[in-house]
């Protein structure tokens, strides 16, 4: 269970996250949606110690972020933002190989080569593994982050925007893996994302938030409804339900 | 309650065998340069052959120039070779750009202004006095590099260099105005040329604090593999960022104001090196860093032994050569690099 309590950040005179109080509940998929600048990413940059709050405080399984040494909290979450450029030219098995490090400081174990070797296999890398990087589409390169991040084997894993950049298929594909992932290894997977429908249909918690604030959150069915999404989004979304899954449609 | 990615059966035995053959490249390699070394240490004006050496009762003089001059010019060679190849590679995790090292950024132009302060306010210092000095240089001025970044709001890949670049000018036209005013141009300007000729026993044993340094690097290693995929990245791993940036600008630092006080600089060298080992095998420095040292070492001994050889009798200094064949191969690796993304 991640608690947050009373916790702010502020950029200059700007306050990002406002005195933001949450619970995010152990196992499953919550996603936390909401506008351009609503304080999402920096919520999440907070809980993994990316940065600092405030005020406030944020524990992972009682465990303090603020408090907590930086190497035990990568034995218990894993974060991936988008980094945009890496400087080192890596193969996938190498990226891969680098979740252990927490666990085993650069000196790989039999078990944390099983370990990289499972988690190639359950991202489909395997015909991947001496490719660099930098040779990769962005879907795979994708892929390859979040099987680093698995490989990490934390209990939480945090994700802001994995979605970003992908294309349809690449979108669902990730979904369907996090997912496994959630039901499977029994992981609690925390993302930011900002397609409600993708949220909708693969979340099993939804969190959402306007100017820095949590404004609701609960399962889809409460969060994903006309009313609540204008309150969010400031616009008039009509929700369907399709084969189970509500579908605000909001183009027109 | 979560369940291990290793939950499953026992996967297939780790599939990380490397094929035989690249085992044996690296040994290879290094039997390579250990002949390039051999062969470094019977290039010279004075007839010094093995076998002049091994005769008995071979006239002294022989081996005083063995062992005073030809064997230090190759250790050294060899040490200061690998080890700016290193800090080049050491350098671009840390700042993420691919096209800096040491003699690009300033560093090795602090080592130089440092050592022309020291030289001017305590001419009486032993070597590794001044060694420390231009070492503290060194250091400065590559905080203030990367300070300079951190405040950069548009850090693209060539405004990196282009700040370096600058900031390396600045340093070096302050040198110049120094060195004018106490009438050193010269000094200057042959301590800044890489030079082995001058490198004999009892200066070159300097060097052998860079063979620690380097060998600190690459027990760090990973560490630096780490932080060249960025903060958050090192972050989530539990690795203090800032720190294993720290640690590893201070070892370049000392590294580089080492090897420019004993050697000079050898431009370049830091810049190709790594950009051609990283096209062959990529970035995990605990598999490259060997190489990049193998072919660091290798580049400096044949451009050092061509510089011997072109005009022989006399000798181009290895600043010159280095930084004409470097500037070559950085220009056909630019082409390659620009033509791949484009």
């Amino acid at each position: 269970m991640i608690d947050i309590v009373g916790v702010t950040k502020t950029y200059g005179s700007v306050v990002v996250v406002d005195d933001v109080d949450l619970r995010i509940p152990a196992g499953g998929i919550t996603s936390i949606i909401g506008a351009n600048g609503a304080g999402k990413s920096t919520l999440i940059s907070m809980v993994s110690r990316l940065l600092t709050a405030e005020r406030g405080t944020i524990t992972v399984d009682g465990h303090d972020v603020a408090a907590t040494k930086s190497d035990e909290l990568a034995r218990r979450l894993a974060i991936l933002r988008q980094e945009n450029h890496l400087a080192a030219r890596l193969t996938v098995r190498d990226l891969v190989a680098f979740g252990r490090y927490p666990h085993s400081r650069g000196r790989l174990t039999t078990l944390d080569r099983a370990q990289i070797e499972q988690a190639i296999d359950y991202l489909d890398l395997d015909a991947l593994t001496d490719r660099y990087l930098d040779e990769l589409s962005g879907g795979q390169r994708q892929r390859a982050f979040v099987a680093m991040v698995l490989c990490q084997n934390t209990d939480y894993v945090l994700l802001d925007e994995p979605l970003n950049n992908l294309d349809m298929s690449h979108a669902v594909e990730m979904m369907r893996i996090l997912r496994r992932a959630a039901d499977e290894l029994g992981k609690t997977i925390v993302m930011v994302v900002h397609d409600i429908n993708f949220a909708s249909t693969y979340s099993d918690h939804i969190v959402a938030m306007k100017d820095g604030r949590v404004l609701h959150q609960g399962p889809p069915a409460d969060v994903i409804e006309p009313g609540p999404l204008r309150e969010i989004f400031g616009i008039d979304v009509a929700v369907h339900v399709i084969d189970g899954h509500r579908i605000g449609v909001y183009y027109s | 309650m979560t369940r291990s990615v290793t939950a499953a059966p026992p996967g297939r035995p780790a599939a990380l065998t490397t094929q035989p053959r690249r085992r044996a490249a690296l040994p290879l390699a290094v039997t390579g340069v250990l002949l390039l070394a051999v062969l470094s240490l019977f290039v010279g004006v004075s007839d010094v052959t093995p076998l002049s050496l091994l005769q008995v009762g071979a006239d002294s003089q022989t081996r005083q120039i063995f062992l005073l001059s030809r064997l230090p010019r190759t250790i050294s060679i060899v040490l200061a070779g690998a080890a700016m190849a290193i800090c080049g590679l050491v350098m671009q995790m840390l700042v993420r750009n691919r096209f800096v090292e040491p003699s690009t950024i300033g560093t090795t132009e602090a080592a130089g202004l440092g050592l022309l302060t020291v030289t001017i306010l305590a001419p009486g210092l032993p070597l590794i006095g001044k060694m420390l000095v231009a070492a503290m240089f060194a250091l400065v001025s590559t905080l203030v590099f990367v300070r300079i970044l951190r405040s950069l709001p548009l850090r693209s890949i060539v405004i990196v260099p282009l700040v370096g670049l600058m900031l390396s000018g600045i340093i070096a036209s302050i040198s110049t105005y120094v060195a004018f005013d106490h009438d050193l141009l010269q000094t200057l300007s042959a301590w800044m040329t890489g030079d082995f000729s001058g490198v004999i026993a009892g200066r070159y044993e300097l060097l052998w604090i860079v063979a620690a340094l380097t060998t600190a690097i690459y027990v760090a290693g990973d560490r630096f593999t780490v932080a060249g995929l960025g903060e958050q990245f090192t972050t989530n791993l539990g690795l203090n960022y800032r720190r294993t940036v720290a640690i590893g600008l201070f070892l370049v630092s000392i590294v580089t104001a080492v090897v420019v006080v004993v050697v000079g600089a050898l431009p370049f060298l830091g810049l190709i090196v790594p950009n051609i080992v990283s096209l062959a095998m990529g970035d995990n420095l605990r598999k490259s860093l060997p190489w990049v040292a193998v072919v660091g070492a290798a580049f400096v001994l044949v451009c050092d032994i061509a510089g011997r050889i072109i005009r022989f009798p006399y000798e181009i200094p290895i600043g010159v050569v280095v930084g004409v064949v470097g500037a070559g191969l950085f220009l056909v690796l630019l082409l390659r690099k620009s033509a791949r993304v484009g």
